[in-house]
């Protein structure tokens, strides 16, 4: 009639708890950093609509959507992760957010695929 | 041996737990216990679970007599009770409501009432936006009804496939107010799951670790995962479907280029952890009810819940076997038909565990054993017509017949209600103070049983038969007739099995007054909900509990020892509290929930018959949440000091204003969460100690 | 969290009756109710805008030939400051926020201000941009990519109204004195909410507008 084995007992808590540890009040990053940030995000939109106008229009479609993805995602981490604090936050936040990314992707990619708008 | 010896508790003796206030807010604040108003305005989870139950078990006879006029119909061939079209309507709204206002709002009752207890805490972590969650279910629901009085309730079905629901197929109303109802419920929805989600994880006794919280507070939080994730991608269907219908755009619009196949996989994409939503509650409830009545703990308390959990995961990605036969292409076809036999793996893992924990054990059959046993053995059916239709050929073949009927009525009835039906008969007590009359129970359920199977058992037949579902009547010479009529009856004992179970509440509730009370834990039960007096006081607990293992309380009653032999140690009424404690500071009522979920259906009325009425409703809905912005949370005299108000939470509240100090307290303090007090034990000035900022 | 460990059973652990603080945080996780909320709140909305966009490219891909689609209307020179306009309104943002914690109470203001305006300047475009869509002959019911264009970006551009109003209430309780450094979080939600609307506007910007059409 034993009960409450011990490894799910490991597992349990250390996540928020250690996070709660570390708490967000003092890691706020600095305004300089912010602003930095910010030119950074700024230089990365400038990219991409650089792919707009020039003639790097002779790399090919398939290049062009590569670089605007990646720097999407660029864009992406560096606001979530900077101006919303996930870098510095609790991880039950992070998970949280990441679930609900992970999972849009995966059920909608699969259903773009279902339809077969990718044209291949 | 020593039972639970706290030494007495510094609590001022005699105050209310509510009390007036005169200054707050635009109006007053609602006052009292008792009487109408103090349910209509309550932030107390308890009576808001009671509600959901209520207003589900009130929807559930509509939905009821909608299925018995059904079989009314289909009794003999070419039947002619219903027409075409009120058919049509009659098992739609049959469908929605047992779907959306009877099994989910069950469920929400059984996840409001008990979770708190379950994890130990005093409330939910934002009292007044559960209000606004059962408001909100119940307007959604009443506005979903009052088509029938409004030219015609929607006609196209629960899953409502566009464009089939479009204006050319459905030119009634009935479809907006099927896409408008439904928005409003799932707003309950997707509110009640962030508020139960931030509950579970936020306001756990001391030492109640995750993996020492009972199976049923589990099940109940991976539901609030799926609805949180699954919610808002019906909410988009619906508003892609009510744009078409009401402003004309395109996205169904099969001329324009549209694909039907859009609504099906945004609706399936929901569907699917929808169903998941339906069952795991039961499942919850199951695994609560079958170890007390074994006498034994759960087996495999780790396996439960990590298919609990994985069940959760692995819905996301069988979506697609609803539309085997749409086209989909072969590949989707046997990915999806591969990914939905692996989901039955998990459920599997569930039944053996149930199974296992009744081995060897001392086994009492009351009636809410007999509900739970019996949604085990409902459901495992269902489950393996399941699998047979998770093989795509043999799919082809069943889908769209009377077999998948069966399949989804044995999963949701068998299993959702059966199961929800042990927890009526289980938590009775503890909600009312009496239990059900057992013998009434037993008749009841054997009824319920018999009636169940004869009604659906037969529709296996009928669907392998070739017979379709959605079909109004059948020629006499299809060969569908004996089973028909067969499952016409059934359907009639089960509507006798659940008037028994109404009758059975009268009854028990007239003989409960007068006889002695039920005690805390009438089941020698497990969990905490059991450690305190039943009905739970408005409280729940005296003082905080300090958790130390799984089913704390039950070890709290006996002891194994080394041998294994089981004693007791101490009676149930010296370990529970008996809910004398005053003085706990406790969340305020508050008028302001049912203002904002008035007018959401005034704005959906608005939409379908002129944008005024919209207006209206609107501007209800600011004045709501303006009140409610401005409100603090607690009433600033229950305490001296350290009040707080914050924007709402779930950001659906427009403006985020910090509500800034009261008028009862200068200083206007931070603090976090509109949640109700951890623990007002600490207090020393007959007030609780308000939550510092971590 | 303190007596986790407690071997006897059937004894409670008193809780310190008479004596604050009490003996666990004030949160089982430490984090607050309503941060937890915000963040599950923001977990779902990734849900309801994926929705929104993979309804788009679908549209888009089903638009029949000849039909009046993006290249006709999108002048990405206009589109791009306009995102640029809302990019830098979560620099705003985070420097209100920052001077709030700091109690700069003015520059608190400024900050707010200034990004409602930056907010209301994206808001403006997005009114314009539509009109001239309109005038061009692409109307919310003209075709399958119409209508699912307006529809996803009037949804963002509804939840940037919703975030104005916000950060004008928080300006409100600041003036009447309400907001100080110790409630701070308030304004650090409406800064997430603020934020996630960006990262969705950084989503269409790219997948909408700059993808090859
Ligand atoms: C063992 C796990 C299960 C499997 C493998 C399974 C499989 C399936 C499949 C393949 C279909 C589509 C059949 C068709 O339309 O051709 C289906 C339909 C359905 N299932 Fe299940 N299922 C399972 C469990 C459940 C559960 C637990 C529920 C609800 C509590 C449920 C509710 C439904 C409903 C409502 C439908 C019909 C939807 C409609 O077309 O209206 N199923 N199931
Ligand atoms: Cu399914």
């Amino acid at each position: 009639m034993t009960q409450t084995p011990s490894a799910p007992e490991a597992l349990e808590e250390a996540a928020p708890d250690a996070a709660a540890d570390h708490g967000d009040e003092h890691e706020h990053p600095s305004d300089r950093q912010y602003v930095k940030i910010a030119l950074i995000l700024g230089a990365l939109t400038a990219l991409e609509v650089f792919t707009y106008f020039e003639s790097v229009h002779n790399l090919g479609d398939a290049a062009i959507y590569v670089v605007l993805i990646v720097l999407m995602i660029l864009k992406f981490i560096y606001v979530v992760a900077w101006f919303m604090h996930l870098k510095f936050d609790s991880v039950l936040f992070r998970r949280v957010f990441v679930a609900g990314i992970v999972l849009a992707l995966g059920v909608y990619l699969v259903m773009l695929t279902a339809f077969r708008i990718w044209g291949v | 041996m020593t039972t639970t010896s706290e030494p007495p508790l510094q609590l001022t003796a005699g105050e209310q737990l509510v009390r007036p206030s005169t200054s707050l807010g635009v109006f007053s604040r609602p006052t009292g216990e008792t009487g109408w108003k103090s349910w209509l305005f309550t932030v107390d989870h308890k009576r808001i679970g009671i509600m959901y139950g209520a207003a589900a078990l009130l929807f559930l006879v509509i939905g009821g007599i909608e299925a018995l006029l059904l079989r009314l119909q289909l009794a003999v061939p070419g039947g002619n009770v219903l027409s075409e079209d009120a058919y049509n309507q009659v098992f739609t709204m049959h469908g929605v409501t047992m779907v959306f206002l009877v099994i989910m709002p069950m469920a929400a009752a059984f996840a409001n009432y008990l979770l708190p207890l379950q994890i130990g805490a005093r409330d939910v972590a934002f009292p007044r936006l559960n209000a606004f969650s059962l408001w909100c279910f119940l307007a959604g629901g009443i506005f979903l009804n009052t088509s029938w009085f409004l030219g015609g309730a929607p006609d196209g079905g629960w899953f409502g496939y566009a464009p089939n629901s479009g204006l050319v197929y459905s030119p009634s109303h009935g479809m907006d107010f099927y896409a408008l109802g439904l928005q409003i419920a799932g707003i309950a929805s997707l509110v009640s799951a962030i508020n139960l989600i931030t509950t579970v994880l936020n306001m756990r006794a001391p030492g109640m670790s995750l993996f020492r919280m009972p199976v049923l507070s589990w099940m109940l939080l991976v539901v609030q995962f799926l609805l949180l994730f699954a919610i808002p991608v019906i909410t988009v269907a619906l508003f892609l479907l009510s744009f078409d219908r009401l402003f004309g755009a395109n996205f169904f619009n099969v001329e324009a280029g549209a694909d039907p196949l859009l609504w099906q996989h945004l609706f399936w994409i929901f569907g699917h952890p929808e169903v998941y939503i339906l069952i795991l509650p039961a499942f919850g409830i199951m695994s609560e009810v079958i170890p007390v009545f074994s006498r034994k703990p759960i087996f495999g308390y780790p396996f439960m819940v990590f298919s609990g959990i994985a069940i959760g995961f692995m819905g996301w990605g069988v979506w697609a076997h609803h539309m085997f036969t749409s086209g989909i292409g072969p590949v989707s076809v046997a990915v999806f038909s591969l990914s939905t036999m692996f989901i039955a793996v998990p459920t599997g893992v569930k039944i053996l565990n149930w199974l296992a924990t009744m081995w060897g054990g001392r086994l009492r059959f009351n009636t809410a054993m007999l509900y739970s046993v019996g949604a085990v053995a409902m459901f495992t059916i269902g489950g393996l017509s399941g699998v047979t239709h998770a093989i795509s050929p043999a799919d082809t073949q069943q889908t769209d017949t009377y077999y998948i009927v069966a399949h989804f009525h044995y999963v949701i009835f068998g299993g959702s209600l059966m199961g929800m039906l042990s927890g009526f008969y289980f938590w009775w007590p503890k909600a009312f103070g009496y239990k059900l009359n057992e013998k009434l129970g037993k008749i009841g359920f054997w009824i319920l049983l018999i009636g169940f199977n004869l009604t659906f058992g037969p529709m296996h037949i009928l669907g392998l038969q070739g017979m379709s579902r959605r079909i109004h009547s059948y020629a006499a010479d299809s060969g569908f007739n004996l089973w028909n009529m067969v499952a016409s009856i059934g359907a009639f004992v089960i509507a006798a099995g659940v008037l028994l179970f109404f009758w059975n509440i009268g009854v028990s509730r007239r003989r409960a007054r007068g006889s002695p009370p039920v005690g805390p834990d009438p089941w020698d039960a497990r969990g905490l909900e059991w450690m305190t007096a039943s009905p739970v006081p408005t409280h729940n607990f005296d003082r905080d509990i300090t958790v130390t293992r799984q089913d704390e309380f039950w070890h709290r009653k006996w002891r194994i020892g080394t041998d294994g032999k089981v004693t007791r140690i101490a009676r149930a009424e010296d370990v529970a509290h008996d809910g004398s404690a005053t003085g706990v500071h406790l969340p305020s009522p508050s008028y302001w929930p049912v203002v904002v979920a008035l007018g959401l259906p005034l704005v959906a009325y608005g939409l379908i018959y002129n944008l005024w009425i919209t207006g209206i409703g609107a501007l209800v809905i600011l004045g709501g949440l303006y009140g409610w912005v401005f409100e603090p949370p607690d009433d600033p005299e229950d305490h001296g000091h350290d009040d707080h108000h914050e924007a709402d939470p779930s950001g659906e509240a427009g403006n985020g204003a910090n509500g800034g100090g009261a008028s009862g307290n200068g200083e206007g303090e931070p603090a976090d969460g509109d949640g109700a007090r951890q623990l007002a034990a600490a207090g020393t000035s007959g007030g609780p100690v308000a939550e510092a900022q971590p | 969290m303190t007596d986790v460990a407690d071997p006897t059973p059937a004894v409670t652990t008193p809780t310190d009756a008479g004596h604050a603080p009490p003996a666990h945080p004030p949160t089982t996780t430490g984090l607050t109710h309503n941060k937890v909320a915000m963040w599950l709140f923001l977990g779902s909305e990734c849900l309801l805008f994926g929705a929104l966009i993979a309804v788009y490219m679908f549209a888009k891909s089903r638009l029949p030939a000849g039909e009046i689609g993006p290249n006709d209307v999108f002048d990405i020179p206009f589109t791009s400051v306009s995102s640029f306009v809302l990019l830098m309104s979560s620099l705003t943002m985070v420097l209100a926020l920052s001077a709030l914690n700091r109690g700069e109470e003015r520059n608190f203001r400024i900050w707010i201000v200034a990004t409602a305006l930056l907010g209301g300047t994206f808001i403006a475009g997005q009114v314009y941009e539509f009109t001239v869509f309109v005038d061009l002959g692409l109307g919310y019911t003209t075709n399958i990519f119409g209508s699912a264009f307006f529809t996803l970006t009037g949804f963002h551009g509804a939840h940037v109204t919703i975030g104005i109003v916000m950060l004008m209430s928080a300006l409100v309780a600041s003036l009447r004195g309400r907001l100080s450094p110790r409630n701070a979080e308030t304004v650090e939600l409406i800064g997430l909410y603020w934020h996630f609307v960006d990262i969705v506007w950084i989503l269409i910007f790219t997948i909408i507008y700059l993808f090859p059409q």
